[in-house]
């Protein structure tokens, strides 16, 4: 039995409440949208990145207190990290969600992204906490629409 | 000692008309004595689908393991009685629905295919470039896309009744929308997002004073509310019968005899045919020419039962206790502070969407799943009916008449709850 506390943090809730580089990104240089038709989550992801390097992200978007609190400590923990350490990261946390077991190092590393480990005994969550990196992913991949820095 | 009698006989009738005793029904389904995350069921997600009867499962249950074959046919012993156990559910939907024949009852997959069914066989067959098909603003996305799929093929265009702030269809507009170029209208008879009941045997009769046929997408009504296709004089009338109580992948279309006589087949295959040869087929009777392929045998009986069953308690009896349920619950709903009823028409049948202030839909699922309460959470496949109320999703609490005001309580309760944690 899974003490509903495990899925919601106060960290959570806190970052649900007062969510963190919440806003559109003037001089993004990388946009994503993402959408989850099952739940009707919608967030989009601005990136201003230089040299590799991602210098300013934020979102904007409507969901769950899981999908806001996650792209909210995604924003928080990415500032200043390259693409490739972006995407390890997204590896580690897409490990963490889905309850692939990780050594106590590597959950150090992620910092309060740590409050979101409780969504793997909610599969139905899981979608709701992992959407703001696909949408980042798709970002930094330039697979999805691309804002004109014209 | 006469009139005593009869004074013991008129309490007991009135009894039986007015008193229903859902502790007594609660006990024909096994699955609602079943705990969830260690507390007891509470299921108030009928919309989406229903709870079966313990003589639904027993007729499954018997069917395979002594009555199995296939139908239309075998000489052989076996075969005959599947048939007559097949052809036995037609007769049970057609009293269902008090349509006047048999023939005009074919089994689908589900109401889904009912519609794609109607779209496709008579849409390609009688729908043109420039013609318009009118749906309405609260449709589910089942009764939306195919006629998309359709306008698109044929090069028709799709009209939308729009809604008022309580979900209810402006009959003015719609009265707008009819014209020389319409050749359909496909409305809901009950919203699955709101719970409208729609006036549908006016929207018929307008429709029909321009020649236009009438799909009704009877998903939501068919288990609440007593159905007179005759009555309605509705053209096409579609359902589920996992949402009455049946098995899944089985649902009816209702089509008048005369206008499925002139559509085209839907898929070609077994049963379907009268004789085939290379140069020509000839196609079988009605309802058959609309049933290729072996049918979900064990589902169309058991959809049978699930009927059988619903006739015993009476569907008048169920809307009314339903009624008294919906009213229950949107008034407790209604006096929690930051809860908002998305849906509030006069007429209303069996659903309770709703909205929290500064809580998605999704964290709402959640912490009332925890308490062992099954809603459903998001857009209900029905996204243009979010998008004309504002919000993303809502949270959708849905009653059958296994319910009860005690299990309206703990929904309250946890509804408190929710409140609380998020403030």
């Amino acid at each position: 039995m899974f003490d509903l506390g495990e899925l919601y943090h106060d960290i959570i809730f806190d970052h649900n409440r007062k969510p963190r580089n919440f806003k559109k990104l003037e001089g993004a240089n990388r946009m994503a949208e993402g959408y989850n038709p099952l739940c009707g989550d919608q967030v989009t992801i601005y990136v201003y990145l230089e040299d590799e390097v991602i210098r300013e992200i934020s979102f904007q978007g409507s969901g769950c207190a899981i999908s806001k609190a996650s792209a909210s400590m995604m924003t928080e923990s990415l500032k200043g990290k390259t693409i490739a350490e972006a995407k390890a990261l997204f590896d580690r946390v897409h490990k963490m969600l889905i309850g692939e077991k990780d050594t106590m190092d590597d959950l150090n590393e992620l910092g309060e992204l740590v409050s979101l480990s409780g969504v793997c005994n909610f599969p139905n969550r899981v979608k709701c906490a992992s959407l703001a990196w696909h949408t980042l992913n798709a970002a930094l991949n330039e697979d999805e629409m691309v804002i004109s820095t014209e | 000692m006469t009139a005593i009698s009869d004074l013991v006989a008129s309490k007991i009738c009135q009894d039986l008309t007015t008193h229903f005793d859902v502790a007594r029904v609660r006990q024909d389904f096994p699955i609602l004595g079943e705990k969830v995350r260690g507390k007891p069921l509470v299921y108030l997600d009928n919309a989406a689908t229903s709870q079966k009867p313990q003589v639904v499962i027993d007729t499954i249950v018997r069917y395979y393991s002594s009555e199995n074959s296939n139908i239309h046919r075998g000489i052989h012993f076996l075969s005959e009685q599947a048939t007559r156990a097949y052809e036995d559910a037609r007769l049970k939907v057609k009293c269902l629905l008090n349509a006047s024949d048999t023939r005009e009852i074919i089994f689908v997959r589900g109401a889904t295919e009912g519609i794609n069914l109607v779209a496709q066989s008579y849409g390609r067959a009688f729908i043109k470039t420039g013609n318009e098909i009118i749906i309405s603003a609260m449709e589910h996305h089942s009764n939306i896309v195919p006629w998309q799929i359709l306008c698109d093929q044929v090069g028709a265009r799709l009209r939308v009744i729009p809604i008022n702030d309580r979900g209810e269809l402006l009959i003015d507009e719609y009265e707008r929308l009819l014209n020389t170029k319409t050749r359909f209208v496909s409305v809901a008879h009950v919203s699955n997002a709101l719970g409208t009941i729609n006036p549908i045997r006016q929207i018929i009769e307008m429709a029909h004073r321009w020649n236009v046929p009438v799909l009704v997408d009877g998903a939501q009504a068919a288990p609440h509310l007593t159905v007179d296709v005759q009555n309605l004089n509705c053209d096409f009338y579609v359902f589920s019968s996992h949402k009455l109580f049946g098995p899944t992948g089985v649902g009816v279309l209702y089509g008048k005899a005369d206008i499925l006589e002139r559509m085209p087949p839907y898929q070609g295959g077994g049963d379907m045919i009268r004789s085939v040869t290379f140069e020509k087929t000839l196609y079988n009777v009605l309802p058959y020419k609309f049933e290729a392929g072996t049918p979900h045998i064990a589902g169309v009986i058991g959809l049978g039962s699930a009927i059988d069953y619903l006739s015993r308690i009476g569907l008048e009896k169920i809307a009314a206790y339903e009624r008294e349920l919906l009213d229950y619950a949107t008034d407790a709903l209604c006096a929690i502070e930051g809860v908002r009823v998305i849906g509030t028409a006069k007429e209303k049948a069996g659903i309770l969407s709703f909205v929290i202030d500064g809580v998605h839909p999704h964290d709402i699922g959640t912490i009332l799943d925890y308490d062992g309460i099954a809603i459903r959470t998001g857009h209900h496949c029905a996204m243009p009916v979010m998008e004309r109320f504002g919000v993303p999703a809502t949270a959708r609490a849905s009653f059958a008449f296994y319910n009860t005001k005690e299990e309206v309580d703990v929904l309250v309760q946890a509804i408190h709850k929710v409140i609380e944690v998020f403030s």
